[in-house]
């Protein structure tokens, strides 16, 4: 039996059952031939339904097409969505912006010294070269006399002088003298959708597996981020100086690096959400398709996992918060990932009429879930090693639907019974962190610096 | 900057400078290959390229100087005899006794008893108890009942260099079992009534069927190729009741190729991602390293689930038919995943049915073309399924890479010479020590934390999905990076897990006692409060052990034009191997990293009792034979 209601695909097996598997509806394509239609869903599933009768599937087909592609925001599933364990608003103040500002501009002013980072974007510089006194001495307040600063273009050099003649480019060193440029980065491209036709693609053999994974160019796209992200941090931790991140817009790899940087200097940023998580999500994504949008969440999510891989006692979450966010971001029932920007959630009022995904995941019996029975603090920065020997295909996110994960579900589970069993010696210092974290999460931004 | 000793058995480096001794130590029987690069401003680089994977450049000042090591090296790291492996002077001082009884550790006899042989269906034959018919077999073969000495010798004259069908593994719950053999002499037309008897036999042994597969390992041309110079496979035809299957599996020189190419990849400096999946994909390793698990599967499945015997060969019988019987009984037998297991294994399958080890890892000087890394393929079958299977094995990565090394060590004489028949001639058993009796011994440092004998991964056959699952093959860079530190995860969850266990385990113990204290002593409550405190107290100190960070937080080049290559070499890593591992002092005395001076039985110890001198722990000039010259020089 199959049922369509508004937002969810339900599908049964057996008629009269009780028991129906919710099936996601954010539909990617449809194709349908001769009473099969196949749906491919955003998070990655492949489903096939065979419908007796070519009319009744075109109009299956049609229904599903047509709740699938909802073009108005306030009628998406968030502004529906009531679980009952939640009430609204509840969550959207758990991580003000401003408090992070609010930290951050005191760490500028009162610790001077220590090295920030900065993001924006371009300078419209153009084919004459124009100067703009103003973000100059902006820049300049930044460095103290004789301080040295690093610019991270994330964009490549070739593509940073192209876009000179629309208008962009980079800061010239005669204006910006305490300043030093340096360019990272590719055009992100088809990558995903390539990797994912190659993960589906069941008949290649092991040849074409691997040159298939080379020419899709994601793990490069990996490593690239990573190593970008590295060198940010580097700048700051190493150098001491202050960086100053921009791409093109400054939304998309420009987040991606910020983003990251941070994530290598203090790992307890995504404690059930950080403002930077949302921002990058919000820039990524929002509700546009697959085509116009590159997937730099995703690819942000990746890195993380490789973080996780290297270093697997120093992220507090697990593989499982990262897809989360992963299906969250392409489709949700919350409104945390609504919408391109602030303004535009204003006008929506996500804030009113959804529920924030962060305070269902703050929940302790969802929290429980996403923690890394590993994770030990470290207050040190960590640095990963971005050698392609190094960097893995996240088989957990792309092969989530192909392979069966028993093994290694079984395997973590055995993780979690072993040091679970350790526990109630430790228990009062593992809970004391714990609870910490749950009851005042604002306050925690204090305790990692 | 440093000093560099040749000993009669190892290269040694010590850095000057730093505060801690730095000393790198490498066999001789560990090196591959030497080659004298071009001369720079600095000096004269000498690059010495491991079996085990170690890769050292050394930059001599003087050219003349270079040279002399460089002659001294080739000679030192290819003897011509056995007596100058390293196995003949080892002695990790135990008497007699000991040594006899690490090498009873491992007992082929007791592990076909385990399989429950004899039985009604197959017996002992002692037809090659002087290795009259087959001197790369054992003496004592497991046969079937209704196999007479006739059929045996008969079958054996039908079969390349007298490889007969012998039993490999035997499933006793359904009585399907896996035989090996080398080609037959079939040529174009050939046949041999005792061969076609022979697999009769083995089809009868297993009366719950009624046919029996015939696997040949090799691609169908070079199967075919053979037949023109008299060998090749069966015909389905003259043969009742077989079904013939190839699965292709290269021969040993594609194998040696694939991973040189695979090597070359793993030397690039500061690769992309793109060069360097372009280069694995290249090598062909992955894909090879698939098809021998494939064939593994195929048996795997055929004896499991559908109740029918194997025979597997490929044209000797002793590289492909070694690599695909092994991992079938892997997949097979939970005991071949514990640790004493997967020793009995490798002592069946390879071992005991004459493996060349010493041609194909190069033991002795000999036809470079005879090396490739059979057995090295193997292992990281295993590893693969390890990942695959993270519970299934009781045995830990660390566990394979150690006996790769000392596969190439020549260290202990179990993988000496290339028959059983040489190594009895050798007297190995009396002149040298058991690795098995070595690995046991340590043997906390290679449990798999994950495994428990009661989880549903550690039972029966593992179900390996074969194609279309290429992703689930990885590059293996715990093994073939392996001195490269910097590459690796920087945290092991593997000895995390193993302290927090064993803490446990003792917590656990302690509580008992604990628990029959307070029985005892329930009026002086005082005492009992004590002990826990310091219960609590020994928990704090796992912890902080545990977070030392260091190795995580050492800062990596991110610019990649600033890396140079020595910079990526062993040496560096020596620095980061000081945290993190648990159980340090353990693990040095099994560790064969000899990057980081831990080798202790193969190290400063038993160089002092070859010095004549004595008192100083350091090789000298005196210390015997001719090859033994050491060259002190400033590098």
């Amino acid at each position: 039996m199959l049922a369509v209601p508004g937002i969810d695909l339900l599908f049964s097996s057996v008629p009269q059952s009780a028991e129906f598997r919710l099936v996601p509806v954010w539909l990617l394509t449809l194709a349908n031939s001769s009473g099969t239609i196949t749906l491919r869903c955003k998070d990655l599933k492949v489903l096939q339904l065979e419908i007796p009768g070519m009319e009744e599937c075109l109009n299956i087909a049609s229904s599903i097409e047509a709740l699938s592609s909802v073009d108005s925001v306030m009628m998406m599933y968030p502004f529906f969505y009531r679980p009952q364990s939640l009430k609204l608003e509840e969550g959207w103040h758990l991580f003000p912006l401003q408090q992070y500002f609010q930290q951050i501009a005191s760490q500028v002013s009162l610790e001077g010294r220590d090295p920030a980072m900065l993001r924006s974007s371009q300078p419209l510089t153009g084919p004459n070269r124009k100067r703009c006194r103003e973000d100059e001495m902006l820049l300049g307040t930044v460095l103290e006399e004789g301080e040295r600063g690093f610019i991270i273009d994330t964009r490549s050099a070739q593509a940073a002088k192209q876009a000179r003649m629309t208008g962009g480019g980079t800061e010239p060193k005669s204006s910006y003298p305490q300043w030093r440029r340096l360019h990272r980065g590719r055009p992100l491209q088809e990558s995903f959708i390539k990797l994912v036709d190659a993960c589906n693609d069941t008949a290649i053999n092991m040849d074409r597996w691997l040159n298939r994974l080379e020419s899709c160019r994601w793990l490069s796209h990996v490593k690239a981020a990573l190593s970008t992200a590295c060198l940010a941090a580097q700048c700051m931790d190493r150098e001491e100086a202050n960086v100053l991140v921009h791409g093109a817009e400054g939304t998309d790899t420009t987040l991606l690096v910020t983003a990251l940087a941070q994530g290598l200097l203090e790992r307890e940023w995504i404690k059930a959400g950080h403002p930077f998580h949302l921002r990058c999500a919000r820039s990524a994504y929002s509700h546009a398709r697959l085509k116009q949008e590159a997937p730099l969440f995703l690819l942000f999510l990746d890195c993380v996992w490789q973080l996780s891989r290297q270093f697997p006692f120093s992220l507090e979450f697990g593989e499982r918060l990262l897809l989360t966010l992963f299906d969250d971001a392409y489709a949700s029932a919350y409104g945390t990932f609504l919408c391109n920007n602030e303004k535009e959630r204003c006008l929506c009022k996500v804030k009113e009429n959804t529920h924030s995904l962060w305070a269902w995941l703050n929940q302790p019996g969802e929290r429980k879930k996403y923690l890394n029975p590993l994770y030990l603090p470290n207050a040190l920065v960590i640095w990963p090693s971005v050698e392609p020997q190094s960097i893995q295909l996240w088989q957990g996110l792309f092969f989530r639907w192909i392979r069966s994960s028993q093994y290694l579900d079984e395997a973590w589970a055995e993780i979690q019974r072993l040091v679970e069993g350790n526990e109630p010696p430790v228990k009062d210092s593992a809970g004391n962190r714990l609870s910490q974290s749950l009851s005042d999460p604002t306050a925690q931004p204090e305790n990692g610096r | 900057m440093g000093t560099l000793y040749l000993t009669a058995t190892h290269v040694i480096f010590v850095e000057n400078g730093s505060e801690t001794r730095k000393e790198t130590w490498v066999l001789h029987s560990q090196i591959s290959s030497i080659e004298k690069q071009a001369t720079t401003a600095t000096g004269c680089p000498l690059l010495i390229r491991c079996k085990n994977f170690q890769v050292i450049q050394l930059v001599i000042p003087q050219e003349r100087d270079c040279h002399d090591v460089y002659i001294s090296l080739i000679r030192l790291a290819r003897p011509v005899k056995y007596e100058e492996l390293y196995c003949f002077s080892f002695n990790p001082k135990l008497d007699k006794e000991e040594r006899e009884q690490g090498w009873k550790l491992v007992d082929l006899n007791e592990e076909y008893n385990r399989m429950g042989i004899p039985n009604n269906y197959w017996q002992i034959s002692d037809v090659n108890r002087d290795y009259g018919v087959c001197d790369s077999y054992p003496t004592e073969v497991y046969v079937p009942k209704s196999a007479t000495a006739h059929i045996i010798v008969g079958s054996s004259k039908f079969r390349s260099r007298r490889r007969f069908p012998a039993l490999s593994y035997y499933c006793k719950d359904n009585n399907a079992s896996i035989c090996r053999s080398s080609q037959p002499l079939s040529g174009f037309s050939a046949r041999c009534l005792e061969d076609e008897q022979m697999l009769q036999a083995i089809r009868k042994a297993n009366p719950g069927s009624d046919f029996i597969y015939v696997v040949d390992t090799r691609p169908k041309l070079n199967a075919m190729a053979n037949r023109a110079a008299g060998k090749g496979y069966e015909n389905e035809d003259n043969y009742s009741n077989i079904k013939f299957q190839f699965i292709g599996i290269e021969n040993i020189h594609v194998m040696r190729n694939s991973l040189q190419k695979m090597l070359e990849v793993c030397e690039l400096k500061s690769p992309s991602m793109s060069d360097f999946l372009w280069g694995l994909e290249n090598s062909g390793w992955l894909k090879h390293i698939k098809a021998i698990m494939d064939a593994g599967i195929f048996i795997a499945k055929a004896v499991a689930e559908e109740g029918v015997s194997v025979l597997v060969h490929c044209s000797d019988g002793w590289d492909r038919t070694a690599q695909v019987c092994s991992v079938a009984s892997l997949l097979l037998d939970p005991y071949y995943r514990t640790m004493k297991g997967f020793m009995v294994l490798i002592e069946k399958d390879w071992v005991s049915f004459g493996h060349k080890f010493n041609h194909r890892y190069g033991n002795l000087d000999g036809d470079p073309k005879e090396i490739s890394p059979v057995i090295d393929q193997f292992i990281e079958c295993v590893w693969q399924l390890m990942e695959q299977f993270p519970c299934a094995f009781e045995f830990n990565e660390r566990f394979l890479i150690h006996i790769q090394h000392h596969i190439y060590s020549c260290q202990f004489g179990n993988f000496l010479c290339n028959s059983q028949k040489e190594r009895r001639e050798l007297k190995i058993q009396e002149r040298t020590y058991s690795l098995w009796a070595h690995l046991w011994k340590n043997r906390a440092d290679y449990m798999n934390p994950l495994y428990r004998s009661d989880h549903s991964q550690t039972q029966g056959t593992l179900r390996s999905q074969m194609a279309p699952c290429n992703f689930l093959y990885k590059f293996w860079s715990g093994m073939y990076n392996r001195f490269e530190k910097g590459l690796h995860p920087r945290q092991s969850v593997t000895d995390y897990l193993m302290a927090v266990k064993e803490e446990t385990q003792q917590l656990e113990e302690e509580l008992e006692v604990l628990g029959e204290r307070l029985a005892n002593l329930q009026k002086s409550q005082l005492n009992d409060n004590k002990d826990k405190s310091k219960q609590q107290e020994q928990s704090k100190q796992l912890r902080l052990s545990t977070s030392n960070n260091s190795l995580a937080n050492t800062p990596q080049e991110y610019s990649n034009d600033l890396k140079s290559f020595p910079s990526r070499s062993p040496s560096q890593g020596d620095e980061e191997d000081s945290a993190l591992i648990l159980t340090q002092d353990n693990l040095k005395s099994s560790d064969p990293d000899l990057s980081a001076n831990s080798d202790q039985e193969s190290g400063v110890e038993d160089l002092s009792c070859r010095s004549p001198s004595g008192g100083g722990c350091l090789p000298s000039e005196d210390s015997g034979k001719d090859s033994d010259e050491a060259v002190f020089l400033a590098v």
